[in-house]
């Protein structure tokens, strides 16, 4: 009898538990409904597409290729990265260039997003600091699979 | 013209019975959105018009409305699709015997807001509830599948079984209120205890109270005593239905808990009456008064009536979201190793009290 009623108190601290989440909840909905400030929010939710959340600095978005101060790819086709990419999803074809400091640029440089794993091992293996993965671009999903392809110019955009 | 004002009385119930189905769901999504730390569905709109999310169960509607129409080939197809309009209407009926609000004065006429004052209005929506278990034994049995089956002999159980002690738990209301006519016995809790306390149903009944509100949360069938359901384990009665029918399924569910809320609040919680306020205004029990309009002291008593349903709905939603739910057989030992001696108990105790007062 007496464990009976015990356990009746501990299933009303029980529903007491949701009750507090509740009021307290819905006091700071009010008053942002208000239009008040508040440091704590009613909810911890980020309404995604118009709320978005900051990136961190070492986060692996999509790939871009950076340029020499007069423009050109750094790349200098070694396939570094075509070799070490775990997903086989970079081709490099690379062409002769007239500098002999430089010697080879690619002449098509297509990494395909749809097999990329976004290990970050094409940037790491990188000799020349030619490729990285900090445009920020999280949303890049398209209707076809031809879309997911990046060629040379859309990678140095 | 007493039958165009029955026809408009059984409107207006049905409407405000829909529509409060409807909003319940939303309040659904909102409150168990609002307890774990959540927004809730807030993305319903009317071109760009959000509003909290409001338009939420129009989109629900018409989802299910466009769903294909599936009926199992193992299934029979009669009893298929009988079962969810069988158990929807025992218990969108039930409304007719609920009383809103005091009788209403327009010039000579006098027009009692309850669809239908039955004398034993009761046991009508008990009786109706009860019915409601046909439904679930119905779709369980007859969609040809052994999941179903077992969710339909589960709620037959757990009904038929929570059935008693809800039936027992009213007998010592009955007791102190001598009426079965809901509205009478609303009129009832009108009087004052001591002079001042309102003399509602869970002051005189407290044990009762509580056995009544377990037994009742049973009959929802919804998460802490979700057997014939039983999300986790079996997927429930309701299985192999899709589209509007599965809807009935879930309108019925949300229309029960507005009924049980109904019922806690009639026999207990004084209905319509709004503390010391009577058919003339207000009554201090310090003394004074505060005299009020006739169609005043009516709106007041159809509000009250509305916030104590919504209250106890709320309450419910906020049970659903907070318990886990019980396993079988410890519903079966609640139900009748503690609820039905305590609601024996409860009409034991009336008894002696009643003799002794007398």
């Amino acid at each position: 009898m007496i464990k009976a009623l015990g356990d009746f108190l501990e299933i009303i601290k029980g529903g007491l538990i949701t009750i507090r989440h509740f009021v307290t909840n819905m006091w700071f909905h009010t008053l942002k409904v208000l239009g008040l400030k508040t440091r704590r929010r009613g909810a911890v939710t980020i309404q995604y597409p118009e709320e978005k959340k900051d990136l961190a600095a070492r986060h692996r978005s999509l790939h871009r290729l950076t340029r020499r101060e007069d423009g050109k790819p750094r790349c200098v086709s070694c396939l570094l990265c075509v070799t070490v990419c775990p997903s086989e999803c970079i081709s490099v074809e690379a062409a002769e260039d007239p500098d002999s400091e430089i010697q080879k640029v690619p002449a098509k440089f297509v990494i395909d997003m749809s097999r990329c794993c976004f290990c970050g091992f094409c940037v790491e293996a990188c000799p020349e600091d030619a490729i990285r993965m900090d445009t920020g671009k999280i949303e890049f999903a398209e209707y076809r699979r031809a879309d997911m392809i990046y060629d040379l110019d859309r990678l140095l955009k | 013209m007493d039958i165009f004002i029955a026809v408009i009385k059984i409107i207006l119930a049905l409407i405000w019975f829909l529509v409060l189905t409807l909003y319940l769901t939303w309040l659904e999504r909102k409150e168990s959105a609002v307890i774990q730390d959540r927004i809730g569905a807030n993305r319903a709109n009317i071109w760009k018009f959000r509003f909290l999310g409001l338009f939420q169960p129009f989109a629900d509607a018409v989802k299910m409305i466009f769903k294909e129409d599936f009926v199992p080939a193992s299934a029979n197809k009669f009893l298929h699709t009988l079962a969810p309009f069988l158990s929807f209407f025992f218990v969108a009926i039930t409304i007719c015997a609920v009383p809103f609000g005091d009788a209403l004065r327009i010039g000579e006429r006098t027009i009692n807001l309850q669809v239908l004052d039955l004398n034993a209005g009761l046991l009508f929506m008990l009786a109706m509830l009860s019915l409601a278990i046909y439904g679930i034994i119905l779709s369980g049995w007859a969609s040809g599948n052994r999941f179903t089956l077992l969710g339909g002999i589960r709620g037959a159980a757990q009904l038929i079984s929570y059935e008693v002690a809800l039936g027992l738990s009213l007998i010592g209301v009955i007791m102190v209120f001598p009426s079965l006519s809901l509205q009478s016995i609303v009129r009832f809790q009108g009087e004052n205890l001591l002079g001042f306390i309102p003399k509602w149903g869970v002051l005189l009944q407290p044990l009762g109270f509580i056995v009544f509100f377990f037994a009742a949360l049973a009959e929802t069938k919804r998460v802490p005593f979700d057997m014939p359901e039983g999300e986790s384990e079996i997927i429930g009665f309701f299985t192999e239905y899709g589209g509007l029918k599965w809807g009935l399924f879930m309108m019925t569910d949300f229309m029960e808990i507005i009924i049980v809320s109904a019922l806690l609040t009639t026999l207990f919680f004084g209905g319509w009456q709004v503390p010391w306020l009577a058919a003339d205004g207000f009554h201090w029990p310090w003394g004074g008064g505060w005299g009020l309009q006739h169609g005043v002291v009516v709106l007041l008593q159809l509000l009250a009536f509305n916030i104590k349903i919504i209250f106890f709905c709320w309450l419910q939603i906020l049970i659903r979201w907070t318990y886990p739910r019980f396993r079988y057989d410890q519903v079966m030992d609640l139900g009748w190793k503690v609820l039905i001696p305590l609601s024996l108990l409860n009409i034991a105790g009336t008894g002696i009290v009643i003799g002794l007062l007398k």
